[in-house]
């Protein structure tokens, strides 16, 4: 359960909104049911009375709508972010993807947000109604009774291994800030690592082959801002729509991967959002555990401006083949 | 009406697994169900519904439809269309058995679609009731009825039987081949189980929604609706919603240079995407607001309005399961269709 209040978020917002600090509010959007929270813009207080969420649903990261959203804002545009939300928006920043002087950034605590899959494999299908409190209570329409689920139960994967309950941007902060935690999030690539290549191989020839296509990975990531990705461009000669064979699924998200290395903040939105539950983020977070051992601890995101190690030469950069050699 | 023991359900389906292919969904290693070819030792998933819908066993994801050969000046057009094979597709919800006969209207009618056809004459869709509806359907919005599913055979799941109905010549064939592992029934237990589940869909918290204010002809009363603006507001224009879909039906056709011929192929295409409908001059749609208006008003309008006022949407309720910013045509519906 989130411990700051939807309330209180309210309140920040309407003292903003009032004394002309901000003009809107990027901020999370009340659905259908109880768990399918949309990001929306805000515009009054009248706006977020009715339609303003905050709970254990509000998982999406907002940082890569500011690169759209402030382009179009008069005024400054208040968002509210979780920690690892604030680790994109520096990412951002760093990038130049934003105007930071259009935002107005508050920091606000997270619990960990609930896995809806998770409940769903625990309280069953045909879900009537949530209650984020202390736990999480769900009435379904083939339950009797409803069923009360401990949050840490069905926390999303990557809230599983939080890397981080502190705020490395904001502008101003709401309830007690975190620390940077010791995360186990590398555990899982251990696991990969101490595959055989065969049985890696099969791994991902079996995850990637469940994929889609749909872009949703590449389209809700915030370090995959590029006007215009060559995957979807008539013009690049390698745009595809779909899967014509299973090497170019892999191609695909080989070469995504490649292309956020060191810039992927581990904020895990692609494997939240991938609609065939692939751990996308795994390719990612291996890159991330190698370019802390090659190179020396660097998170992405930490602070604004900073060199990243892919993008920095120094003479004491590894030679090519020591990397292939420790790969193998 | 015949049935058959669940305990023995794999007699039956290894029974028509013996002369053709046998689809259904199951459980893949990550509990997820996908429709897969049934083999012995598999088990019929008890899952609603599967994320991909079974619209892909007449209409790819990609699929071939020439090869092109040059040698000098000369280009062989080489035909790669094979007859299909027989096949079944077992454990349809009603709301994809709805979405063949949507999908048929666009790809039967002059000129039909070779490919398409041929898959279509070649398989028979046996469907089953939904005794577990979810939150998230909402088939009855367009009179599609759970418990009477369509296809060539339908069942019924109920009281540790599987009921079978034949609805077509097609379905009357293969009940009849499947006699020696199926049994007369009377239909009394499958009234009672019809009786249950449209008494569970009255419950669903989408039951009430309606698609009265939709239909031919409403293209300007919603076309410049200001609220596409706020619905599509932060859609990422991904296509998830549009690949899900069990009715959506748009493809690109694209040539692949394999450096010593051409593969001419057709994969699905999303209006979300910005190359969508790309032609010389540009694009008719440029932000993605029109991209969204677009799938919706096809579903609600346009297409009710070419095909006799039968919408394009069946209510399996994917796009609202898997939209990544849980955006959808149920809000869509209710934020256009409220106020009118
Ligand atoms: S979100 Fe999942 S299914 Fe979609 S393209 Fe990415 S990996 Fe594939
Ligand atoms: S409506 Fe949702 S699923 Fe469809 S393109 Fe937009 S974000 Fe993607
Ligand atoms: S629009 Fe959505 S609910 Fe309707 S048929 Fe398509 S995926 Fe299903
Ligand atoms: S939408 Fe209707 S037919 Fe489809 S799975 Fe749900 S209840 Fe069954």
């Amino acid at each position: 359960m989130q411990k700051i209040t939807r309330d209180a978020l309210i309140e920040k917002a309407a003292a903003l909104l009032e004394n002309g600090t901000v003009s809107a509010v990027l901020g999370w959007k009340r659905g259908e049911f109880d768990y399918d929270v949309t990001p929306a813009v805000f515009n009054s207080i009248d706006e977020m009375k009715e339609g303003f969420v905050w709970n254990d649903f509000c998982g999406a990261n907002f940082s890569k709508y500011l690169v759209s959203k402030t382009k179009k804002a008069e005024g400054k545009i208040l968002v509210f972010l979780k920690p690892c939300d604030t680790y994109s928006f520096n990412q951002l920043l760093t990038e130049h993807r934003f105007d930071r002087e259009k935002v107005y950034a508050v920091g606000i605590p997270c619990e960990g947000m609930a896995d809806i899959d998770k409940i769903r494999e625990i309280a069953g299908d045909g879900i009537s109604k949530i209650e984020c409190g202390e736990k999480i209570t769900v009435t379904t329409l083939y339950a009797d009774e409803p069923v009360v689920i401990e949050c840490e139960k069905v926390l999303e994967g990557r809230c599983e291994s939080c890397k981080s309950k502190a705020h490395v941007a904001y502008d101003e902060l709401m309830g007690d800030e975190g620390e940077v935690l010791d995360s186990n999030r590398f555990d899982e690539v251990a696991r990969l690592e101490a595959m055989s290549a065969e049985e890696r191989f099969a791994f991902w020839q079996n995850e990637l082959s469940k994929c889609i296509r749909c872009n949703a990975c590449r389209d809700i990531c915030p370090a995959c801002t590029c006007e215009k990705c060559v995957f979807g461009n008539p013009n690049s000669g390698v745009e595809n729509k779909a899967i014509s064979d299973s090497f170019e699924e892999k191609m695909f998200h080989i070469i995504r991967a490649f292309h956020v290395a060191g810039r992927c903040t581990d904020c895990g939105e692609c494997s939240r959002v991938c609609p065939q539950n692939i751990p996308l983020h795994l390719l990612n977070r291996k890159f991330i555990k190698d370019i802390n051992s090659f190179y020396g601890e660097y998170q992405a995101g930490a602070e604004v401006g900073s060199r990243a190690p892919l993008v920095n030469y120094t003479t004491e950069d590894l030679e090519p083949g020591e990397v292939f050699a420790k790969g193998e | 009406m015949r049935k058959c023991s669940l305990s023995k359900i794999d007699l039956l389906f290894a029974e028509i697994a013996k002369t053709q292919s046998l689809y259904m969904p199951i459980d893949g290693a990550d509990g997820r169900a996908v429709y897969s070819k049934w083999q012995a030792g598999k088990a019929w998933s008890s899952a609603l519904n599967t994320v991909k819908s079974p619209k892909n066993f007449f209409f790819p994801h990609t699929e071939e439809l020439a090869n092109f050969k040059t040698a000098g000046k000369t280009i062989e057009i080489i035909d790669v269309r094979a007859e299909a094979e027989d096949f079944v597709v077992f454990g349809v919800r009603a709301c994809d058995a709805k979405s063949f006969d949507i999908l048929d209207r666009v790809f039967l009618t002059d000129p039909v679609d070779s490919f398409y056809a041929s898959r279509r004459e070649h398989g028979v869709i046996i469907t089953t009731a939904c005794n577990r509806p979810t939150e998230t359907c909402f088939c009855t919005t367009f009179g599609i009825d759970a418990a009477e599913p369509a296809g060539d055979i339908s069942t019924w799941k109920t009281g540790g039987e599987l009921y079978l109905k034949a609805n077509t010549e097609k379905g009357e064939a293969l009940l009849a081949a499947l006699e020696g592992v199926t049994e007369a029934a009377d239909d009394a237990a499958v009234r009672a189980e019809k009786e249950n589940i449209r008494k569970i869909m009255k419950k669903l918290p989408l039951a009430d929604v309606k698609a009265d204010a939709f239909g031919g002809g409403k293209t300007k009363q919603y076309f410049d609706d200001p609220a596409w603006a706020a619905l599509s507001e932060s859609c990422l224009g991904c296509g998830t919603c549009t690949f899900v879909c069990p009715t959506c039906q748009c493809y690109d056709v694209k040539d692949f240079n394999t450096g010593r011929g051409i593969i001419r192929f057709r994969c699905w295409d999303s209006c979300m995407y910005s190359d969508f409908t790309l032609m010389a001059h540009g694009n008719n749609r440029n932000s993605q607001k029109e991209r969204f208006r677009q799938r919706f008003m096809q579903k609600l309008v346009y297409y009710p309005e070419n095909n006799d006022g039968i919408f394009g949407c069946v209510g399996c309720g994917r796009c609202l399961a898997k939209c990544p910013i849980s955006m959808n045509i149920v809000k869509v519906m209710k934020t256009l269709g409220g106020k009118n």
